[in-house]
């Protein structure tokens, strides 16, 4: 059986996880801004692949990367650089 | 102890197998007593984590199938061959084991029967484990919200929680079952044996006026086809809501 990338696709809800480990908050329904194409999406469809060695996020519009998290070693590498903003409950 | 805040840190903790329910050849409920469970929504989830003896570590996300207001915590697993947890959590574990977890998880794919909209639920083979949550909070907290749920599964023994479902769709308080089965079906089969199509989602769906809350959860393609059929009938997006288990469902 061959795996096709499309088969690969996760979205927002798989992370819900790793980001309550990082923001220590729920995550799934907080909002963010592509920094490409400024559509606002709800963490919980945003397009994740958890295939790479870390968690891969995109935009469900545009396809552009929000998101890199990688975690080891004790520590988290977070590039945010594809969100212009994350809007959530304080 | 008080029910701990939604917010701070999420620490992994132990629950210990009570009870192992078979629901098809392949797929098993495990019903878990949790010390300190804070609680859930229907439709959340928890991360399992496994350790092997040489300190690796496997860690993957399961549906919580149990209502808020039951007393213990299940979740429902398909064994896929392959896998690095699942072949543990249905065949090797037994019952008085324990199982490292941590949740609930998620705010987005949740219902609480607070919210009086008609219910559309679409299921893809384990996709059913979060609907199955909201439809047994539905019944906990006697909800009469007209609900109907379209459940795609392989052949007729993949159906999980097939006897229950049956059993709440007779209880006349407002609940539809409509299955399809896009493998195999027994003879006298009288549902639907295709996969999800738009004149399936029109015969069993309600009419978009009704401004029906949807949530759609299964295999990652029956997902995204489900949905964009959805809104290709005139759905609002906004009223749809996704999960998406990849490509095999668990």
């Amino acid at each position: 059986m061959t795996i096709q990338q499309s088969d690969l696709k996760l979205d927002g809800n798989a992370i819900g996880g790793l980001l309550r480990e990082i923001f220590t908050m729920e995550m799934t329904t907080a909002e963010g801004t592509c920094a490409n194409c400024g559509q606002v999406h709800v963490v919980g469809q945003v397009v994740v692949y958890l295939n790479a060695p870390g968690a891969v996020v995109r935009c469900p519009s545009c396809d552009h990367v929000l998101m890199k998290i990688v975690q080891g070693r004790g520590r988290y590498w977070i590039d945010l650089t594809g969100v212009r903003v994350l809007e959530f409950s304080a | 102890m008080a029910r701990t805040a939604l917010l701070g840190r999420l620490d992994w903790q132990l629950g210990e197998v009570a009870e192992l329910v078979p629901q098809t050849p392949r797929v098993a409920s495990l019903v878990l007593d949790v010390p300190d469970w804070p609680g859930h929504l229907a439709g959340q989830h928890v991360d399992v984590r496994l350790t092997a003896d040489d300190g690796y570590q496997a860690q993957r996300s399961y549906s919580i199938g149990s209502a808020p207001e039951d007393p213990h915590l299940e979740i429902t697993v398909e064994r896929l061959e392959d896998g690095e947890v699942s072949p543990y959590l249905v065949g090797e574990v037994r019952k008085g084991d324990k199982v490292e977890l941590r949740g609930p998880i998620g705010g987005y794919f949740v219902w609480t029967a607070g919210d009086k909209r008609p219910l559309l639920l679409v299921a893809g083979g384990s996709g059913i484990v979060p609907l199955m949550s909201m439809i047994r909070h539905r019944e906990h907290t006697g909800s009469s919200n007209p609900t109907r749920l379209l459940y795609s599964s392989r052949s007729y023994d993949d159906i999980i929680y097939r006897d229950e479902l049956e059993r709440l769709a007779a209880g006349g308080n407002g609940l539809a079952v409509a299955h399809t089965l896009t493998r195999m079906h027994p003879q006298d089969w009288r549902g639907y044996a295709r996969r999800i199509d738009a004149d399936m989602l029109a015969e069993v769906g309600w009419p978009k006026a009704e401004m029906p809350a949807v949530f759609v959860c299964g295999p990652t393609p029956m997902v995204e086809s489900v949905a964009s059929t959805l809104v290709d009938m005139g759905y609002d997006p906004a009223t749809i809501k996704t999960e998406r288990f990849g490509a095999t469902g668990g």
